[in-house]
C-alpha cells in the first residue's frame, strides 16, 4: 500500500522536473509524454486505491518519512488513506489527465509548452500532498504548494501586465487566507501538542471545554477560534467573500489551468479541509453559523456577477465562485458528504465548461468577449453539445450529476437547525435561479443567435481538433451520470464512515436519510422542489432577454440603473481592496512614520540626543569668553580655592 | 631694623594691585604686560625679604633669575605685542577674543 501512495505522489513529481528541467533536450513531444503517462499512472493507482478501500480494505494511517522531531511534536510525512482522501485522489487525477491531454491542444503554438506541462505536473504532485496527507504541516505544505503553482500560472503569459497584477493578487489575497490558517493551526498545537489527524480528532472534545483568554475578561471558546481561524484560511483558498477578489482575475491564466486549478481542484481544497476537519467544526455551532453565512453570501452575491460579465472566462470563474458558496453552505449545515459530492460532481463539468470555453476561444483566435460570438453551434458541434451538457448539470437540470448534488444540498440546508439556515436557504434557492439565467446567457449568447464577429474570424471557424474534443466528451460523461451511482453510498449510505464525523444533532443528512428511496424517486421529488422550477424560469428568462427580444438586455441594463453600476464594479471589492485598504494602510504607515519615525526616533532619541549635547556645549561655552583677564580670573579664583583647602583642611 | 610682616604686607599690597590691573583693565595690552612685571617684582620682594630674614642667600639668587627671565618674557611679549598691531590695528584687550568660544 505504502510503496502505492508514494508511486501516486512522487510520479507527477518526478515527471514535473524532468519535463522542467530537461524540457529542452526531450521536447514538446517528450514533455507531454512524461507528464502525461506520469499522471496516468496516478490516476490509475487512485482508482485501484479507490476500488480497494470501497471493497474493504483498512484505512491507511501511517507516517513515511519523520522530517523532525522538536518538544515532543513530531513532524512527518504521512498519508491517511480513507474514502474521502481516496475520492479526492481519483477526481484530482482524472481532471488532471484530462487537462494534461486538452493542453496539447490548446498551448499548441505557445512557446512556454513544456513549461506549462511541468507546473501543472508539479501542481498534480502538490494537490495530492495535500489531500492524502495523515497531519497538518503536510496538508499546509501541498496548501502553499499548490498556491504557489497557481501563482507560477496566472502568471504564465509573464510579459502580460495584467497576468502579473493577477498573479500577484491571488498571492496577497491567499496570504490574508493563510494568516488565519496558521493562527488555527498553532492554535491546535498549542491545546493538542500534535499534528496529527488522528490525536487531534481523539481530543477535540477536550478541546470543545477550553477557553482561549485573547484579551482580559474574554473567554472565547477555544475550538470556535480555531475553527473560523482555519475557515479563514478556507475563504482564502475556497475564494469565500471577501477574498474571492482574486479568482476573477485568475482568468489571466491559460484556459487549462483555469479548468484545473481555479475550478476543479485547487479552490476546493478548503472546503476538503474543513470536511477533513469536521470532527472539530462539529463542535462549535457558532463557526457553523459562521461558515453557513459566507457560505451563503458568496453563493448568492457572486451569482449575481455572473449576470453582468461578458468575457466568457469570467462568467464561469463567477459561476464556481459562487458554487464553492453552496459548497460552504453545504459545510456550515453539517451536510460535510453534500459538500464533497458537489465538490466531484462540479469537479466534473466546471472542468468540462472551462475547457469548453477554452475550445471556443481557440475557435475565436483568443477572443474571450461573449458580445463578439454568437451562432457558434453551427461550426462547433461537438463543443456545442458538450458545452450543453456542462451547463445542464450546472443549473442542475433532472438527472444530471449536479441536480443530485444541488438539490440535496438545498434539502440539507432546509433541515438545519442553525440560526443562519434560514438566511442560507434563501440565498441558495434564488442562486439557483440565477445560476439557471447566467448559464443560459452564456450558452445562448455563445453558441445561438445571430453570428457578431468579423468576416475573417468567421472564414476560419472550425471544430477543435481530437485532443481538445475527446477530454470534452470524457469529462460530459461524468458531468451527466456521475450523480446516479453515487448520490446513495455518498450521501445517505455513510459510504465516508469515520472520515467525516457528524454530530446527531447536526446530522441533516440523517433526516434526509429517511426520505430516500434510491436516485429515480430522487428524481420524481426533485420535480416538486422549487429549485427546479426556478431553474426552469432561469433558463426561460435568458432565452426571451438574449434570444427572443435581444434589445430587451440593454434596456433592462439602463432601467436597473445604480444596481446595474453596483454589479458593473463587482460591489466594489476590488476599488475596497485596490483603493480604500491600502489608502488607509498607507495613512496609518503615515501616521506612524511621522509619529514614531519622524518624532520619536529622529526627534527624540537621534537628533534629541545630540541637541541635548549641543545645548549643553552651547551654555558652557559661554565660560570661553576669550578675554585674557576672565581666564586670570579663573586661575586666581581657582589658586585661592586650592590654597584655602590645603590650608583649612 | 623692619619687621618681617611689614615688607611681607608691602608685596601683598603690590601683588593685589597687579591682579588688580589685571582685573580693572580694560584698555591696554601694555598694561597688562607691565602688571605681570609688577607681579613678579612683588614676588621678588617676597623672595628677597625671607633670605633677608632667614640669612639664606639662595632667595637672592632666585631673584637674579626671575629678573632675567622676566626680562626675556617682557621682551617676547612686546614683539608678539608688535606683530598684533600690525595684524589687528589695535593693542585694545576688548579687542582681542579670538579664542572666545
Amino acid at each position: 500500500m505504502e510503496r502505492t501512495l508514494l508511486v501516486i505522489v512522487l510520479a507527477p513529481l518526478a515527471a514535473a522536473i524532468v519535463a522542467g528541467l530537461l524540457g529542452r533536450w526531450i521536447g514538446r513531444a517528450g514533455a507531454h509524454s512524461v507528464t502525461i503517462a506520469a499522471v496516468a499512472v496516478s490516476f490509475a493507482l487512485s482508482v485501484k486505491v479507490l476500488w480497494a478501500l470501497t471493497h474493504g480494505a483498512p484505512v491507511f494511517d501511517d507516517g513515511v518519512y519523520t522530517w523532525l522531531v522538536s518538544d515532543g511534536i513530531r513532524m512527518e510525512v504521512g498519508f491517511l488513506i480513507d474514502r474521502l482522501s481516496a475520492l479526492m485522489m481519483v477526481v484530482v487525477t482524472f481532471v488532471s489527465l484530462m487537462v494534461h491531454v486538452y493542453t496539447i491542444g490548446y498551448m499548441h503554438d505557445d512557446p512556454g509548452y513544456t513549461r506549462f506541462f511541468s507546473y501543472i505536473s508539479l501542481f498534480t504532485f502538490a494537490m495530492l500532498m495535500l489531500v492524502m496527507s495523515n497531519n497538518l504541516l503536510q496538508l499546509f505544505f501541498g496548501w502553499e504548494a499548490v498556491g504557489l503553482v497557481s501563482y507560477l500560472l496566472i502568471g504564465f503569459w509573464y510579459t502580460r501586465p495584467t497576468a502579473i497584477f493577477a498573479n500577484l493578487k491571488a498571492f496577497l489575497v491567499n496570504r490574508v487566507g493563510d494568516f488565519g490558517f496558521v493562527l488555527g493551526i498553532a492554535g491546535i498545537v498549542y491545546l493538542t501538542g500534535s499534528l496529527h489527524y488522528a490525536e487531534i480528532f481523539g481530543r477535540a472534545p477536550d478541546m470543545a471545554a477550553q477557553t482561549f483568554e485573547m484579551f482580559p475578561g474574554t473567554a472565547w471558546s477555544a475550538i470556535t477560534v480555531i475553527c473560523i481561524c482555519l475557515f479563514v484560511g478556507a475563504m482564502g483558498k475556497s475564494a469565500q467573500v471577501p477574498l474571492h477578489v482574486w479568482l476573477p482575475d485568475s482568468m489571466e491564466g491559460p484556459t487549462p489551468i483555469s479548468a484545473l486549478i481555479h475550478a476543479a481542484t485547487m479552490v476546493t481544497a478548503g472546503i476538503f479541509m474543513v470536511a477533513r476537519m469536521s470532527p472539530l467544526f462539529e463542535h462549535s455551532e457558532t463557526a457553523l453559523n459562521f461558515v453557513l453565512l459566507i457560505g451563503a453570501t458568496t453563493a448568492f452575491l457572486m451569482g449575481l456577477l455572473g449576470i453582468v460579465n461578458n468575457d466568457i472566462k469570467r462568467v464561469i470563474a463567477y459561476s464556481t465562485l459562487s458554487q464553492l458558496g453552496y459548497m460552504t453552505v453545504a459545510l456550515g449545515v453539517s451536510a460535510y458528504a453534500g459538500a464533497i459530492f458537489h465538490l466531484m460532481t462540479h469537479a466534473f463539468f466546471k472542468a468540462l465548461l472551462f475547457l469548453a470555453a477554452g475550445s471556443v476561444i481557440i475557435a475565436m483566435h483568443h477572443e474571450q468577449d461573449m458580445r463578439q460570438m454568437g451562432g457558434l453551434r453551427k461550426y462547433m458541434p461537438i463543443t456545442y453539445w458538450t458545452c450543453l451538457i456542462g451547463a445542464l448539470a450546472l443549473i442542475g437540470f433532472p438527472g444530471f450529476s449536479g441536480f443530485f448534488s444541488k438539490d440535496a444540498l438545498i434539502e440539507a440546508v432546509h433541515a438545519s437547525h442553525l440560526w443562519a439556515a434560514g438566511y442560507a436557504y434563501w440565498c441558495v434557492l434564488v442562486g439557483v435561479f440565477v445560476t439557471a439565467f447566467y448559464t443560459f446567457r452564456l450558452v445562448f449568447m455563445t453558441f445561438h443567435g445571430e453570428p457578431r464577429m468579423d468576416a475573417h474570424t468567421r472564414e476560419h471557424l472550425h471544430e477543435s481538433p481530437r485532443v481538445v474534443t475527446v477530454p470534452l466528451v470524457l469529462l460530459a460523461v461524468p458531468s451527466v451520470i456521475a450523480g446516479w451511482p453515487t448520490i446513495g453510498p455518498l450521501l445517505f449510505g455513510g459510504w465516508f464512515g469515520d472520515a467525516i464525523a457528524v454530530l446527531p444533532q447536526h446530522d441533516v443528512l440523517g433526516h434526509l436519510r429517511e426520505e430516500f428511496h434510491g436516485p429515480a424517486a430522487f428524481v420524481v421529488h426533485g420535480l416538486q422542489s422549487p429549485a427546479v422550477w426556478l431553474a426552469a424560469t432561469g433558463v426561460v428568462a435568458a432565452w426571451f432577454v438574449y434570444l427572443k427580444r435581444p434589445e430587451l438586455a440593454g434596456r433592462l441594463r439602463e432601467r436597473a440603473g445604480a444596481l446595474y453600476t453596483l454589479l458593473a464594479n463587482k460591489y466594489y471589492f476590488d476599488a475596497l481592496s485596490e483603493k480604500l485598504l491600502p489608502a488607509a494602510s498607507r495613512g496609518i504607515a503615515q501616521a506612524l512614520w511621522r509619529g514614531g519615525d519622524v518624532a520619536v526616533i529622529d526627534g527624540a532619541a537621534v537628533n534629541g540626543s545630540a541637541r541635548l549635547v549641543g545645548w549643553a556645549a552651547g551654555r558652557l561655552r559661554g565660560l570661553q569668553s576669550g578675554y585674557l583677564y576672565h581666564y586670570a580670573f579663573a586661575t586666581i579664583i581657582g589658586l585661592s580655592a586650592l590654597l584655602a583647602w590645603l590650608l583649612w583642611r | 631694623m623692619i619687621p618681617l610682616s611689614h615688607v611681607l604686607l608691602l608685596s601683598g599690597i603690590l601683588f593685589s594691585l597687579s591682579v588688580a590691573g589685571i582685573f580693572i583693565n580694560r584698555k591696554n595690552v601694555l598694561l597688562l604686560l607691565m602688571c605681570i612685571e609688577l607681579m613678579l617684582l612683588s614676588v621678588n620682594f617676597n623672595f628677597i625679604a625671607f633670605s633677608h630674614y632667614l640669612g639664606d642667600l639662595s632667595g637672592q639668587v632666585f631673584v637674579f633669575f626671575i629678573l632675567t627671565v622676566a626680562a626675556a618674557e617682557s621682551a617676547i611679549g612686546l614683539a608678539i605685542l608688535v606683530v598684533l598691531f600690525r595684524e589687528r590695528q589695535s593693542i585694545n584687550v576688548e579687542d582681542l577674543d579670538a579664542m572666545r568660544g
